[in-house]
């Protein structure tokens, strides 16, 4: 199929735009449609051009305007993704019918290898190339080591991970916080067996003291994607664990995801996550399941097993042969489809949309949608689980349905909370990578459709799971400002190319998808991108300061702030918004300013007083 | 007909209108021989009495305690109980047990474990209810005025009842001559008691206006509040009214209280405000209508203007059966007329005591609190409140005058018109400008403050968070224009608690009548007085002057937000926990500080290099033997600098002088003399430099004052200039000067640093 089989009208003049949520802002221009984007330009100077790429059209509405029973030409409607609105007046009736039938076609492209990003060349050189900085064995050695929950803050271990391969000799490596992808030299996980023996060497009082190795190995058993099509090709398992039970263990979870690890807090309690045991008849347990649970219980006494959908309404393990394990219902919604967030969140941005409302409307409106309670009940949710590992000390195990959607923004979520590495750029990049991206979440079915397309077109696997995700962080955020290395800009930033990219990294379904396509070498990662330094710069919170403690959000319904940032961006003015954050920055800075030029000043004082003081014992001597 | 006759007439007329309050009659009954305070020579176990306390409180307490009194912080101890349990809503499981006192004024809790103290003023209390015991005691469940409640649990229930009892007798005084104000002391000498009362005077704040000018003039005929004793002395009114215009539309107006200017734009035009006209269904008042009339004839530039009735239209309807009502078009020539609909006292104090029932509820989940904040109807109101003001300040930015009046034009109107005052004028949005605001259009203009926030017991249906929506709509525009303000949250959250406390004189009384009656300036302290001394708390550290004249409000729902930080405010943990605007603050006052410290370095400085180039000169002086001395005397240093480089180190030193701050200021150093090198020799130099903190200690991870008083977010965290550590409020209460800032302001020191610089300089 050719782009230009779709494209009908690849150039219109004297095309009006409006945007029908700022009143009185219409602008004629030139349409351009092409391949991947809809431009539309004023062709005067200092005007500023629309580019749209057509995945962020979320729905084409027409509405032709007659005379004497003749289409005259007419408005197209296109309500984006972003949550923008627009419409596009066109005055000949070929040409309306023409441009609609083009975008919506264009919009609705399917095959994945004709979306842009396999298209786009950046015209950067790549510093760092997104898609190895967080390569799986990297991140979960890391993860064992409890390198990352240093947070850089005040880590003078340096662990030293020993890969050892089967075959081979090791290779050992001195991983610090930070540096850690410095590493070269490692085979690809998908060439051999690949074992993972890592050993944290404990500096205590100038001994070194060598702790027993980690309980936890690499598996490829994933390689070819057939014991878990939504998991990764590498992936960690108990050592003691067999990848026969591995095997065994994913044909009793949903789309065999069995328990995998998540999170290793300090203190050595592990969060893990999975899909809810198959209810097939017949199959009443799993003695591998269970065995990798034993394992992770490890010492401790009794473990937790959290419900993100809520009693009756997924699969649980059986009381019996789970006896150490305690169950906990936290759901997120009273469904907690990815369909159901997606409707709350349609029906939010409906009610964002609409400022002419009476208060008690919006109101009504706001709470009808339900939004706001699936972002208390993710934190809350998210809280309890890191009590758990943080106060209790004990294992958790968390999931949903089938583990991609709400067992994913707890996982997430708790990590942000009890990790201040989390709360860094680098940091969320690596837990995005690793906790959404190569966990599974299916970002291209998710978002293929966003809140603007009616409910019955949507494809039920639809979702808005992300964004409810980032709006959790939102709310963390406000609550530390000053805990979070990154501004609110960069989740925005995530929040549009998760759902329209000129990068690959939110492109398919799965990791198996993405191999296939080989995404990672023929496209750009957004990360690669987002690193840059002048890009980077853009996309930090001035009043940032480290803070290792975890932080406890506060959960009560009064605490929660509506994101007006995101939902109301093209609605209600945020250059005050701006401005603040502009001063913001200037006051800090300042601050730094001016402590330099007193540190300097004052060095350059005592100096010239110290001269002083010797021409005037100079003087009093020669008088 | 002669004016005296007619007066007596009007009089007659003026009291069939307004049947006495009871606040009234009360002031009637206190002559100003009898409210003498007592001799104070009443004394209870050797300690006197204070004299609001009234006579049957003491009798009371002599009989009810017979022991010794206990004090607690220098405050006479009426009651003591111990092993009481501290509920607050959040904190439901873990209870803390502490101590309770009860003083004159206050009752104060205090936990011995964590040194922790809540004083809760009796004024501030709002209600007091006993709930049914619990097999821990009984509890006493007390709500305030500033939206803290607690629950005290009290092990014996005799206890309970005398904590109780006593309580009900202190918190709201019958006779407004026992409020705390008159017998309140700053605990030290901060302020005099006049300090305050003269800031504002209303002539000057027309003034400000040019007020008078050939439109509008000063009515001299309130001086003894004869036309309306609601209203200030001094009343602004068109040139060309006459003496029959105002005496006529004041008797047709509600409580006499007849049109007059509160606000002149820079485009002539103008907020005139009044109360309900006596209209009926048919009956007009000519003068009234000529004086509508010529107000609209100060403003040149439309031939219309706007008379806002800020009722909804149905109560203005009901209000005509009672022979009052609202301008007829038909009569009133050239005027729009427009009905704006903000609900009366009644709803809106029914409307907050559900949003504290909404915020009071037992674990919520998100949709219940969102159904019972829509139910409670108040961002509704508040919106409402903002429409209209929008709606005035449109109109008058546009150059149409606007009348505005509600019923008796004290509540509602006072509302409407400072927050379009708010909008247009950037004056109205610094610290002194909201409070001359808050002095001209609620003092001056006679919101009754002591009957709208229950000051003594009054009728209840009297009492209406009026000021609390003025003060939440100026935070609305705050959260949106946050840039526009120079003041922050924290000021506006003061002012709500002195409202309410009587603590000062200030906000007493019901219209500047009362207050002159009670002789409030010379009896009391002035709340204007003790900001002024706190002013430093109160900065936006956002604030950027000059950015807009005007500012609009987006009255979208969406904008309209609850204000936590105000009815939730004393919610421990549901608030961010970092909170930014005292980090902006302290990071603000560390700039002022390190940038006076720079003045100053830059100064000792250029002295210093003065003096090395002068000896220098000398120098050379004496090392050439010609015959005669150089006489020239070197006229600016800094050129002299360069033309003696010679010394090696002065060509570095003018090296480094590149980025020097005061180049840029093209600040001579002719001005320096050597006499001040004299008097700061250059030994002083590290002192001057050890008396400025470069580093100021993160906020973050600091949880109690050296003093070992814990903090949480509401105790204000202020640093030591000299030291840079952190301390509580009680613990820094010297301010000197710094030797090592230029300005020679007086900053907070620690007392530590305190008594070093004393040393230091004895």
């Amino acid at each position: 199929m050719e782009f230009a089989d779709l494209i009908k009208t690849p150039k219109l003049d004297g095309v009006f735009l409006h945007d029908p949520l700022q009143a009185n802002a219409t602008v004629e221009g030139t349409l351009c449609i092409t391949g991947h984007h809809l431009l539309l330009s004023a062709r005067q100077e200092n005007s500023q051009e629309l580019w749209l790429l057509h995945k962020n059209i979320d729905s084409v509405e027409k509405k032709p305007s007659m005379g004497q029973n003749i289409v005259l030409g007419g408005t197209i409607t296109l309500k984006c993704k972003d949550l923008r609105i627009i419409s596009l007046e066109i005055k000949y009736a070929k040409e309306f019918f023409n441009v609609a039938a083009s975008l919506e076609a264009l919009s609705a492209i399917q095959n994945p290898e004709l979306d842009y990003p396999f298209f786009y060349r950046p015209m950067y050189s790549i510093l760092e190339d997104g898609y190895t900085m967080f390569r799986p064995e990297l991140e979960f050695a890391k993860l064992i080591n409890g390198v990352g929950a240093m947070g850089g803050i005040s880590s003078p271990n340096v662990a030293n991970i020993a890969i050892c391969l089967p075959s081979t000799s090791c290779i050992s490596v001195g991983a610090t916080a930070g540096s850690s992808n410095s590493i070269v030299g490692i085979p690809h996980p998908l060439q051999n067996g690949f074992a993972l023996d890592a050993a944290a060497a404990l500096t205590v009082g100038g001994a070194t003291m060598i702790l027993p190795s980690c309980e936890w190995r690499l598996t490829n058993i994933n390689k070819d994607f057939s014991v878990c099509p939504t998991y990764g090709a590498t992936l960690i398992v108990p050592k003691a664990i067999t990848d026969e039970q591995v095997a065994l263990s994913a044909t009793f979870r949903d789309g065999g995801r069995f328990p995998m690890l998540s999170y290793r807090h300090e203190n050595g309690a592990t969060l893990m996550r999975s899909s809810q045991p198959l209810s097939i008849q017949g199959i009443k347990r799993c003695r591998a399941d269970e065995a990798i649970l034993n394992l992770v219980l490890g010492r401790s006494k009794k473990g937790f097993i959290v419900d993100t959908w809520g009693k009756g309404k997924s699969n649980t393990e059986t009381d019996l042969h789970y006896s150490q394990w305690k169950k906990v219902n936290r759901s997120i919604g009273n469904v907690s489809s990815p369909a159901s967030i997606l409707d709350s969140y349609a029906k939010l941005i409906e009610a964002c949309n609409d400022i002419g409302c009476s208060t008690d409307k919006w109101l009504s409106r706001l709470e009808n949608s339900g939004w706001m309670s699936l972002v208390l009940n993710s934190l809350n949710a998210s809280c309890v689980v890191a009590q758990c590992l943080d106060q209790e000390g004990s294992p958790v195990l968390v999931h949903g349905a089938k583990g991609l959607d709400s067992t994913l923004i707890v996982t997430s979520l708790v990590q942000i909370i009890l990790n201040p590495d989390c709360r860094t750029v680098r940091g969320l990049q690596a837990l995005i990578e690793r906790e959404w991206i190569q966990a599974g979440h299916p970002f291209a079915s998710r978002h293929r459709y966003a809140c603007y397309t009616p409910h019955q077109t949507r494809n039920k696997n639809s979702g808005a799971t992300f964004v409810l995700f980032l709006d959790c962080i939102y709310q963390l955020f406000t609550q530390f400002p000053c805990s979070f290395e990154f501004s609110t800009q960069l989740l925005i930033l995530l929040f549009e190319h998760s759902y329209f990219s000129q990068y690959g990294t939110f492109l398919c379904d799965s990791e198996k998808e993405r191999h296939d396509l080989k995404i990672h070498t023929r496209t750009t990662s957004l990360w690669s991108y987002l690193n840059r330094p002048d890009v980077l710069q853009t996309l930090l919170n001035p009043l940032y300061e480290p803070n290792a403690n975890v932080i406890w959000p506060s959960v009560a319904p009064i605490s929660l702030e509506l994101w007006g940032e995101l939902y109301l961006r093209w609605v209600v003015d945020q250059r005050s918004l701006i401005s603040n954050m502009a001063q913001i920055q200037e006051l800090v800075t300042r601050e730094k300013e001016l402590r330099t030029q007193v540190l300097k000043l004052r060095k350059q004082a005592l100096e010239l007083s110290q001269d002083v003081s010797t021409l005037m014992n100079h003087h009093a001597e020669s008088a | 007909m002669d004016f005296t006759r007619f007066m007596n007439k009007f009089n007659e007329i003026e009291r069939q209108l307004s049947p006495t309050s009871a606040l009234r009659l009360s002031f009637d009954n206190i002559s100003p021989e009898t409210e003498e305070p007592p001799d104070g020579n009443k004394r209870l176990w050797g300690v006197p009495v204070p004299p609001f306390v009234s006579d049957k409180v003491v009798s009371w307490i002599e009989e009810e305690f017979n022991e010794a009194p206990v004090y607690y912080n220098g405050n006479c101890v009426l009651k003591k109980v111990e092993n009481v349990r501290m509920i607050d809503r959040y904190n439901t499981k873990n209870p803390t047990v502490g101590t309770l006192y009860l003083t004159a004024t206050h009752l104060i809790f205090v936990e011995p474990d964590s040194n922790k103290e809540t004083w809760i003023l009796h004024m501030h209390v709002a209600n007091i209810e006993k709930l049914p015991l619990s097999t821990t005691g009984s509890p006493l469940l007390i709500r305030c005025k500033t939206f803290l409640s607690v629950t005290f649990v009290i092990p014996k229930d005799s206890e309970c009842h005398d904590v109780y009892t006593s309580l009900i007798k202190l918190y709201q005084p019958v006779s407004i001559n026992k409020l705390y104000c008159f017998n309140y002391q700053p605990a030290k000498d901060d302020f005099p008691k006049n300090a305050g009362w003269d800031f504002f005077k209303l002539d000057a704040e027309f003034k400000h206006m040019l007020v008078p000018n050939d439109n509008w003039t000063l009515c001299s005929m309130n001086e003894k509040y004869e036309l309306c004793d609601t209203y200030p002395r001094q009343i602004y009114v068109p040139k060309e009214a006459t003496t029959l215009m105002l005496i006529s539309s004041s008797r047709f107006r509600s409580k006499g209280r007849l049109p007059a200017l509160t606000y002149l734009h820079n485009n002539k035009a103008s907020i005139c405000r009044c109360s309900q006209p006596l209209s009926g269904f048919s009956a007009r008042c000519l003068e009234d209508e000529q004086m509508l009339e010529a107000i609209r004839k100060t403003n040149p530039n439309t031939d219309y203007m706007y008379v806002v009735d800020t009722r909804p239209r149905i109560n203005a309807m009901a209000n005509r059966a009672a022979g009052k009502g609202y301008e007829n078009e038909a009569f009133y020539e050239n005027i729009k007329f427009h009905f704006l609909g903000i609900e009366n006292i009644h709803v809106q104090r029914a409307s907050l005591q559900k949003v504290l029932e909404a915020c009071e509820q037992k674990s919520p989940t998100m949709s219940a609190f969102m159904n019972a904040l829509e139910s409670s109807g108040w961002l509704k109101h508040i919106r409402s409140i903002l429409d209209t003001s929008s709606f005035i300040a449109n109109a008058v930015d546009k150059g149409v005058s606007v009348v505005v009046h509600c019923s008796d034009g004290w509540d509602r109107t006072a509302q409407v018109c400072s927050l379009a005052q708010l909008m247009l004028n950037p004056y109205y949005r610094t610290i002194k400008g909201f409070q001359a605001l808050i002095e001209k259009d609620w003092l001056a203009f006679g919101h009754k403050f002591s009957e709208r926030c229950g000051h003594i017991q009054t009728d209840a249906r009297e009492v209406s968070p009026i000021f609390t929506q003025f003060l939440d709509c100026t935070w609305q525009l705050m959260t949106q224009r946050n840039d526009s303000f120079e003041f922050n949250e924290r000021f506006l959250l003061i002012l709500h608690d002195h409202v309410h406390s009587c603590q000062f004189g200030t906000f007493v009384g019901n219209c500047e009548k009362d207050r002159l009656d009670l002789k409030l300036s010379e009896r009391t302290f002035s709340l204007w007085g003790f900001m002024a001394n706190h002013l430093n708390e109160y900065i936006n550290p956002l604030y950027k002057p000059n950015v807009d004249e005007s500012i609009k409000a987006n009255l979208a729902p969406q904008c309209i937000k609850f204000w936590r930080g105000m009815y939730c405010r004393f919610e421990s943990g549901i608030h961010p926990r970092e909170p930014l605007g005292d980090l902006l603050l302290d990071s603000k006052e560390h700039c002022n500080s390190l940038e006076d410290h720079v003045q100053h370095l830059t100064k000792r400085i250029a002295s210093f290099k003065n003096y090395i180039s002068k000896s220098a000169k000398k120098l050379q002086d004496a090392t050439t033997t010609s015959t005669t001395k150089a006489p020239k005397e070197p006229t600016t240093s800094e050129i002299n600098d360069n033309k003696y480089n010679y010394d090696k180190k002065l060509s570095e030193l003018s090296a480094a002088d590149d980025d020097h701050p005061l180049k840029a200021n093209n600040m001579s150093f002719a001005n320096l003399s050597l006499n001040a090198e004299h008097t700061s020799p250059p030994q002083a130099l590290p002192d001057e430099i050890n008396s400025v903190a470069v580093d100021w200690k993160p906020m973050r991870n600091v949880t109690t004052c050296s003093c070992s008083t814990p903090f949480d977010q509401f105790s204000k965290k202020t640093h030591c200039w000299r030291c840079g550590d952190i301390f509580c409020e009680r613990c820094i209460d010297k301010n000197v000067a710094l030797p090592g800032h230029d300005s020679g302001k007086a900053v907070p020191v620690c007392r530590g640093c305190f008594r070093q610089m004393q040393k230091q300089s004895p």
